[in-house]
C-alpha cells in the first residue's frame, strides 16, 4: 500500500506580530509544521505498522521546508519530496491543488491513498485537500476523525459531521482529510533521525511535473486579493465590577428589555 | 443579459434546510440590487417529494427560481454525485455567483465544485459585498483571524463559502413566484464513495449554535460539572445556547459538538459571553467575529479581555448565580 501525505508548513499564528504598516511581520516569526497535518502524518505512520504501508511526504515550498520533511523522515516516513519553484508563489487553493496534484500523478501515480490536514492554521481554507482529488478524479472523504479499516482495495473511515458520525467506505485511490484523532506518536526514533540525516529530499519545479508557468502560482490563480487589513479594533474593554452594570450593558446592547 | 445569484440549498440529515441557507437568501437580497436587480436562485439536491415539502421558505425568502434535483440516490449527502449536479446545472445556467454555506457538506462540496468549473472560492467568508466594478468582493479572515483580506475572483461563477450566523435571516418576508424547475443528473457517477452507517449524535437537532444570537460559553474555569451547569442555565435564561472551549471538552464538561475554536466550531453571535475561558488564539478564532464580547474571568490578564468589549474580574461561581437571579426576575 503506498501512502503520499500532503504537508504544509506555516507560521505559527500564535506568535503573529504586526509591523507599522498594519501588514503581518513575516520575519522572525517561526514557521511550524501546520498541526493537522501532524495529525495526517500519524495517520498514515499507524497504517504503515498497521497495513505495513510506503509513506512518502510532499509538500509545496521554500528550500527551507526541506527541515519539514527531514523531520518527517525522521518520525518513520519514507521518502520526502519538495515542489518548489519561484513560479508556484502566490497560488491560491485552485492552483495549489492542481499543482500538488501533478506532481503526485506525474511522480507518484501508483499512490492507493492521499492524507491531506483538514485545514491549514494561517489559510484555513479546508479547500487544497478536495482541490488535489478534483484534479485526480478520485474520490475524497473529509473530516475524518479514524481510519476503522484498511485492505488493499479500500479504507473504511469515521467522519465526523455536525449532527453526528458517518461511517464510510472509500475505494482506493482515494483522498482523505483528518481531525485530530490518531493517536501514533510522531517523536523521532534514533534510527529515524540517522536516516533523516542522509536522506536527499528530491526536489521538482513546475517544469518537472509538466506543468506550465500559466498553471501554477499567482499566474494560475483565478482568486487575487484585492485588500488585506486589520480586523477592526474592537476597542479597548470596558471593565465592570458588579451584576447591574452587566445588567445596564445588556440593555444597552438590545438582549434585555427595560 | 439578467445576472443570477445561485445559492446552494443544504438538506440536514433531519430533512430540513439548513439555517446558514437563509442568511444567505437574505444577503443575496442585498447584492443583487447592486447586481441590476439580478434573480436569485436556489439549488436543492435532495431525495424524491422533498422539495415541495420545503417550498415555503424559498417562497418567502424571495427566490425566483429553485433548481431541484431528486433521486433516491439524494437521500444522504455524497460528494461525487453531489458536486455533479451542481456543475451540470452551473454549465447551464451561468451564473454569476453561487454561494455555499460554511459548513462540512458545504466545505466539502464547494472545492470539489469550483476546481471543476475553473473558478475561484473564497472559503469561510465572514461579509459579501459588490465592488464598484460589478465583482464579489469576498471578506475573510486569515491567520487565525488577526489579518482580513477582500479577495476577488476573476472567473465565474464567483463563488463562496459563507460561516454560519454570520448574516442574519430577513426579517420580514419578501414573497416571490417561486418557480421550481426539476432537474435529472445527465453524467453518469458511480460513487466511489458509499455510507455504511451513521450514528446519530446527542442533541435531536442541530446545535443550535450556528444560529443563535446569544451564546454562552464555559472554560476551564467552571471546574466541574455544576460549574458547567451554571453556563446551561445562564444560557437558558437569555435564551441562548451553550458553548465550550477545547479545555471543557477534554475535562469532559461538555460535548465536543459544543466546543467552539479552531478545532470545533466558528460562531458569530450578537453577544457572546466567555465564563471561565482564558481565551488562548485556539478559542478566540471561533468567536472573535461576535458582535459583543462580554468575558468573566478571575484572571485580569487573562487574553480573552483583549477581545472582550466588556469584562469582569472575578468568580464566574458568584456573578454566575446573580445573573440567572436577576433575569428571571425580569421574566416574572
Amino acid at each position: 500500500m503506498k501512502i503520499v501525505v500532503c504537508i504544509k508548513q506555516v507560521p505559527d499564528t500564535t506568535d503573529i506580530k504586526w509591523t507599522e504598516n498594519n501588514t503581518i511581520q513575516r520575519e522572525g516569526v517561526e514557521s511550524i509544521i501546520n498541526p493537522y497535518d501532524v495529525y495526517a502524518l500519524e495517520a498514515a505512520l499507524k497504517l504503515k505498522k498497521d497495513c505495513n504501508a510506503k509513506v512518502t511526504v510532499l509538500t509545496m515550498g521554500p528550500e527551507q521546508a526541506k527541515d519539514m520533511l527531514k523531520k518527517a523522515i525522521a518520525i518513520g516516513c519514507d521518502d520526502a519530496i519538495l515542489l518548489s519553484d519561484r513560479k508556484f508563489a502566490g497560488a491560491d487553493t485552485y492552483a495549489t491543488g492542481k499543482t500538488i496534484a501533478g506532481a503526485i500523478k506525474s511522480k507518484l501515480a501508483d499512490f492507493d491513498l492521499i492524507i491531506c490536514g483538514q485545514f491549514a492554521i494561517d489559510g484555513d481554507t479546508a479547500q487544497t485537500g478536495p482541490t488535489i482529488a478534483n484534479n485526480l478524479n478520485i474520490p475524497q472523504v473529509t473530516y475524518v476523525k479514524e481510519v476503522i479499516e484498511c485492505s488493499e482495495n479500500f479504507a473504511v473511515v469515521k467522519k465526523e459531521i455536525e449532527e453526528g458520525i458517518e461511517l464510510l467506505k472509500a475505494k482506493f485511490p482515494a483522498l482523505i482529510c483528518v481531525l485530530k484523532g490518531f493517536d501514533e506518536p510522531t517523536r523521532a526514533k534514533i534510527n529515524g533521525i540517522i536516516k533523516a540525516q542522509d536522506a536527499e529530499i528530491t526536489t521538482y519545479t513546475s517544469e518537472d511535473i509538466g506543468l506550465e508557468p500559466s498553471e501554477v502560482g499567482l499566474k494560475g490563480s483565478p482568486t487575487y486579493v484585492s485588500k488585506a487589513f486589520r480586523p477592526e479594533s474592537k476597542g479597548e474593554c470596558t471593565f465592570i465590577n458588579s451584576c447591574d452594570e452587566i445588567c445596564k450593558k445588556l440593555k444597552e446592547y438590545g438582549i434585555l428589555n427595560d | 443579459m439578467t445576472k443570477e445569484i445561485l445559492i446552494y440549498a443544504e438538506v440536514t440529515k433531519s430533512g430540513y434546510v439548513h439555517p446558514v441557507f437563509f442568511t444567505l437568501a437574505a444577503k443575496a437580497q442585498e447584492l443583487a440590487q447592486k447586481l441590476d436587480d439580478a434573480i436569485i436562485s436556489a439549488l436543492i439536491i435532495t431525495s424524491k417529494g422533498k422539495t415541495e415539502t420545503v417550498k415555503e421558505g424559498f417562497v418567502k425568502c424571495g427566490f425566483d427560481k429553485v433548481y431541484a434535483f431528486e433521486d433516491e440516490r439524494f437521500g444522504n449527502y455524497n460528494t461525487e454525485l453531489f458536486s455533479s449536479c451542481a456543475i451540470e446545472l452551473v454549465n447551464e445556467i451561468h451564473p454569476e455567483i453561487f454561494l455555499i454555506g460554511a459548513t462540512t457538506q458545504g466545505r466539502d462540496l464547494g472545492p470539489r465544485i469550483s476546481s471543476s468549473l475553473h473558478t475561484g472560492l473564497t472559503a469561510d467568508c465572514i461579509e459579501l459585498d459588490i465592488n464598484e466594478k460589478g465583482m464579489l468582493a469576498a471578506t475573510r479572515p486569515t491567520f487565525g483571524g488577526k489579518l482580513m483580506a477582500t479577495i476577488l475572483c476573476k472567473n465565474h461563477p464567483q463563488m463562496a463559502t459563507v460561516r454560519p450566523g454570520v448574516f442574519k435571516p430577513l426579517e420580514q418576508d419578501v414573497i416571490r413566484n417561486t418557480e421550481i424547475i426539476y432537474k435529472n443528473i445527465t453524467s453518469v457517477v458511480t460513487p466511489k464513495v458509499e455510507l455504511i452507517d451513521f450514528i446519530k449524535g446527542l442533541e435531536d437537532e442541530l446545535n443550535d449554535l450556528d444560529s443563535a444570537e446569544i451564546i454562552v460559553s464555559g472554560g476551564k474555569g467552571m471546574k466541574n460539572a455544576e460549574g458547567f451547569k451554571l453556563i446551561e442555565s445562564l444560557a437558558k435564561a437569555l435564551n441562548g445556547a451553550v458553548g465550550a472551549s477545547r479545555g471543557a471538552v477534554e475535562m469532559g464538561l461538555a460535548d465536543h459538538k459544543m466546543q467552539i475554536g479552531q478545532t470545533g466550531k466558528t460562531v458569530s453571535p450578537k453577544l457572546y459571553i466567555a465564563c471561565g475561558i482564558s481565551g488562548a488564539i485556539q478559542h478566540t478564532v471561533g468567536m472573535d467575529s461576535s458582535k459583543r464580547i462580554i468575558a468573566i474571568n478571575t484572571d485580569e490578564n487573562a487574553p480573552i479581555f483583549d477581545i472582550a468589549d466588556i469584562g469582569y474580574v472575578g468568580d464566574a461561581f458568584e456573578i454566575i448565580p446573580q445573573l440567572i437571579d436577576k433575569l428571571s426576575q425580569k421574566t416574572d
